[in-house]
């Protein structure tokens, strides 16, 4: 049996006699003797290390780990550069709880202020928030933010990840909140729809740049029609894509959200991923979680604190605006050390290679008879395109160790959304160009 | 110390992407940012030094003894993290074909069925990111198990005031009124106030047991029948499962959903404030509403399936997968004995120093505690003028984390401390000598604690002030 109690067997009776107990079922003595467990629990024998070692690497070996990947959909794959990993992996970073004593928690929040600012510069908004759990939950965080009496309808693009609707859908559901789905039109927000659903119910717009199809949303237009109408403006976003790509500030938006998972993380089968919020100065006190500030101790040296608690549920209980506690600390972390290595001319890099190789692969792709692109509008690194055999193709690529583009259905069944970044080399995208080229008999 | 903005100088970096290998096309100048984001410029040397100083201005588990009641801040296993990120966890894309994931879809399933048989549930959801998400979940569920029935009328949420701050803030997000019962005064629950507040309007109660004071509530079969025969559910906050887990069942005990706290009860790290990971466990009935997909095995091979009846998603995908890892490989390695020995041994620890210090401070509720217990410290404020926030913070110039501070509510200058298990006598014994001397220290030298931390990176800090004028971000 693995065990990481200290205390010896001397130890332990030395103690229990100190506590007046004669045995360790003694401690449980007056617990009720009907909900005392009369029976080992039905899990196997406690393992020693190389024992757990063994059996959870031949879990890990029974994934496959693909060579080439040219799928997205939520979940990107880019370069990790080495210092992430290593400054991370910081005992101290990683074994600290929520840091509510600031005089020994100093490093984390300072951590914790120099992502805010990150975020902030990133997307040009005024103040950010210490994380939530991902994307999908920042959009719906953010819907909730912007609720009033008067306004409670959300209206949600249909062009958004399919999870992040689910997601905030059933936020709503519980807070009884409306939501309306704007529907598409090309591929993108049908902005006429959009207009046509605006009235003073509205309290919320939220659309996502790039959208889940990969295109650029005409997000400057949406902003006119969406303040004009008093409502507010969410915009979920990815933010590699910032590293070139206007911003939601640009755009006039008043929350900024989106996956932080491209920074840095790891795809990890969908999780820790790391959801970010910024907002308007306007909105500051409605941003939920921890938020950390800058301020002096007694000696008047500069320090950082958790701040503005009074928003938070361990003050506000059944009145706070979100429950949300913990949040995803280490993996904000692991994005401001991302964003420290790769700077501003980093990201830049990344993202315009992941845009400059998309094109290529989309271009290289619409050469294969019954492979064009569905769509005509400008997109950023994922694209849908039709395929005349989509298991076949996918499984001549698994083939190669190349994992494909996310098939879709419904609407678009017989399309493939393919994703491309800055990690895949024109190697790479040209081997899996002349397999889809040979399966396709072209 | 410097912010890693004040470190930075312009045209310094680290050479990370080769140049592209491809021709770049024209973006439209309309989808184009205006302004670089002024991110630091940094060699990989200066990164390095820059979060090495961070750490050393961090207290860690690691770092010494961190005693935080109702946290459970336990020894967070190194194999359990190498295990974490071994590339066939890592390297995985959510949405791969499910006959290429199939050991990550294992993992799932062998972590739903241990925890199922831990707290005597049988299903499970990890979609929830933490316990708070896990109870905002647990609390859907039974939502939509009541409309399902057609019952509309159950809308209130019963809680007992000395829960956590996230119970009521989740009943609320989920749609719920919060019906706010007062305690025992031993803390537990008021079975007349119980009784009283039950009628065919509740949907269910939320309860920690042990409760947020570290007791047991003897009379929890009781406390579920009245929820149960009134036509409620019963709400398990599973914040407290490291006293029990091995030893009684949240099942048997008559809870219907249950969140548990990875990041607490099953050794994986905190992480700062996270990531944590909160799954939620039902009994059968619950079962269809579950968020989706959830894992299902048939003849040796895993699928993923959306429940009949499923509320939807709370989050992408599956949950924090990497941090069920963690705590799959921490199960694998305690095992049946294993699990029972470690809620023994942290109801052993946290007995022992209530003990060796109840002739000194004020034991709030003098019985057999489980995992953690509460000091009160007001009679030593009127005595001396030594509140809880002086004590903790001569706990930091003795190098430990305090307890938790002023939780629950309902004692007046509250110190909650939890040991755990992964404590050893000589560490409880020291930390006992530090809390005995600051007794003393709060009688002989009153203003030295006032002033405390003296040793620290800071000292006590303007927290009004960063409140009042929030700096949220570096101005460059």
């Amino acid at each position: 049996m693995g065990s990481y109690v200290p205390s010896t067997p001397a130890q332990r009776r030395e103690m229990l006699e100190a506590v007046g107990c004669a045995s360790m079922e003694d401690l449980f003595g007056h617990l009720p003797r009907q909900i005392l467990l009369d029976r080992p629990l039905h899990l196997p024998s406690g393992l020693s290390e190389l024992e757990v070692r063994r059996t959870v690497e031949k879990m890990a070996a029974h994934n496959t780990v693909f060579s080439t990947v040219l799928r997205g959909a939520g979940a990107y794959r880019h370069y990790i550069p080495a210092i992430v990993k290593q400054v991370v992996s910081k005992e101290e970073f990683v074994t600290a709880y929520t840091p509510y004593q600031a005089e020994i928690s100093q490093g984390v929040l300072q951590s914790i202020f120099e992502y805010q600012t990150m975020i902030c510069e990133l997307t040009g908004m005024d103040v950010s928030n210490a994380s939530v759990y991902d994307g999908a939950t920042a959009a719906a965080e953010a819907v909730a933010m912007c609720r009033d009496r008067k306004r409670t309808k959300a209206l949600i693009s249909a062009a958004a990840h399919p999870d992040l609707i689910q997601t905030v859908k059933t936020y709503c559901e519980g807070a009884g909140t409306p939501v309306e789905i704007i529907p598409m039109k090309d591929g993108k927000t049908d902005l006429d729809k959009l207009s046509s659903l605006l009235d003073d119910s509205v309290s919320c717009v939220l659309l996502q740049q790039p959208n889940y199809y990969g295109l650029l949303e005409d997000a400057e237009t949406a902003a006119e029609a969406i303040h004009s109408a008093g409502a507010k403006y969410i915009m979920s976003c990815n933010p590699i894509s910032l590293g070139m790509l206007k911003t939601p500030a640009e755009y006039g938006a008043d929350i900024a959200v989106g996956d932080g998972q491209p920074l840095g993380l790891s795809l990890s089968f969908g999780g820790p991923y790391l959801g970010f919020m910024a907002c308007t100065n306007a909105l500051l006190r409605k941003i939920p979680g921890r938020i950390v500030g800058e301020t002096t101790d007694v000696d008047g040296k500069r320090a950082y604190v958790l701040t503005l608690q009074a928003r938070e549920q361990h003050i506000r209980r059944e009145k706070a605006s979100s429950n949300i506690c913990s949040n995803q600390a280490l993996c904000a972390l692991t994005a401001s050390v991302y964003l420290a290595a790769m700077g501003a001319e980093g990201l830049q890099k990344a993202a315009e290679q992941s845009f400059a190789k998309a094109h290529y692969f989309a271009a290289k792709m619409s050469e294969i008879p019954g492979c064009q692109l569905r769509f005509t509008g400008e997109f950023f690194h994922e694209f849908v395109a039709q395929c005349p055999d989509v298991p076949k193709v996918m499984d001549a690529l698994e083939q190669h160790g190349i994992l494909g583009g996310l098939p879709l259905d419904g609407d678009f069944s017989g399309c493939v959304l393919w994703c491309v970044t800055e990690q895949n080399s024109k190697e790479e995208v040209d081997q899996a160009i002349a397999i889809i080229k040979e399966v396709c008999g072209a | 110390m410097n912010l890693i903005f004040e470190t930075s100088v312009p045209g310094r970096g680290c050479s990370i992407l080769p140049e592209c290998d491809v021709s770049v096309p024209d973006l439209p100048e309309t989808f184009s940012r205006k302004k670089a984001p002024r991110l630091p410029q940094l060699s990989e040397n200066d990164i390095s030094r820059h979060y090495t100083a961070l750490a050393g201005r961090t207290h860690g588990v690691n770092n010494g003894f961190y005693p935080l009641g109702s946290c459970t801040m336990k020894y967070n296993p190194k194999i359990n993290e190498e295990l974490a990120s071994l590339p066939g966890f890592t390297a995985i894309h959510p949405l791969q074909p499910e006959h290429t994931v199939q050991g990550a879809m294992q993992v799932l399933f062998q972590a739903e069925q241990a925890l199922c048989e831990i707290t005597g549930m049988d299903a499970m959801t990890f979609q929830p990111a933490a316990g708070a998400h896990g109870e905002f979940t647990g609390l859907l569920l039974i939502k939509a198990y009541h409309k399902h029935r057609g019952d509309q009328k159950r809308t209130k949420i019963i809680v007992p005031d000395s829960a956590h701050g996230t119970n009521p803030a989740s009943a609320t997000m989920a749609g719920f009124t919060v019906v706010s019962i007062p305690s025992q005064e031993d803390g537990c629950v008021d079975l007349e106030k119980l009784k009283a507040a039950v009628g065919d309007d509740t949907a269910g109660l939320m309860l920690t047991n042990p409760n947020t004071v570290g007791l047991f509530d003897k009379n929890i079969l009781e406390i579920t029948r009245i929820v149960h025969d009134a036509g409620g559910l019963n709400y398990y906050d599973g914040a407290n499962l490291n006293a029990v887990m091995g030893v009684s069942r949240p099942g048997d005990m008559g809870f219907d959903v249950v969140h548990l706290n990875l990041h607490k009860t099953f050794s994986t790290p905190h992480g700062g404030g996270g990531p944590g990971s909160g799954p939620v466990g039902c009994k059968s009935l619950l079962a269809p509403f579950l968020p989706g997909p959830v894992v299902k095995k048939q003849q040796n091979r895993y699928h993923f399936e959306k429940p009949e009846h499923s509320i939807g998603q709370v989050k992408s995908f599956y949950g924090n997968f990497t941090v069920v890892v963690k705590a799959l490989s921490y199960i694998l390695t305690l095992g049946a004995e294993g699990i029972r020995e470690a809620a023994q041994n942290a109801v052993l620890n946290a007995n022992y120093m209530m003990k060796k210090l109840d002739d000194l401070y004020t034991i709030a509720y003098q019985e057999r505690c489980m995992h953690e217990f509460v000091m009160s410290l007001e009679p030593l404020k009127k005595e001396t003028g030594i509140s809880a926030m002086d004590i903790a913070k001569g706990l930091l110039d003795n190098g430990i984390h305090p307890p938790t501070m002023y939780f629950p509510l309902i004692v007046h200058e509250a110190l909650m401390v939890e040991p755990t298990e992964t404590e050893s006598k000589e560490t409880l014994d020291e930390a006992i000598e530090v809390f005995r001397r600051l007794y003393e220290t709060a009688k002989t030298d009153p203003q030295s604690l006032h002033e405390a931390p003296h040793h620290t990176a800071v000292r006590r800090l303007d927290e009004v002030g960063a409140a009042r004028n929030p700096k949220l971000r570096y101005l460059f």
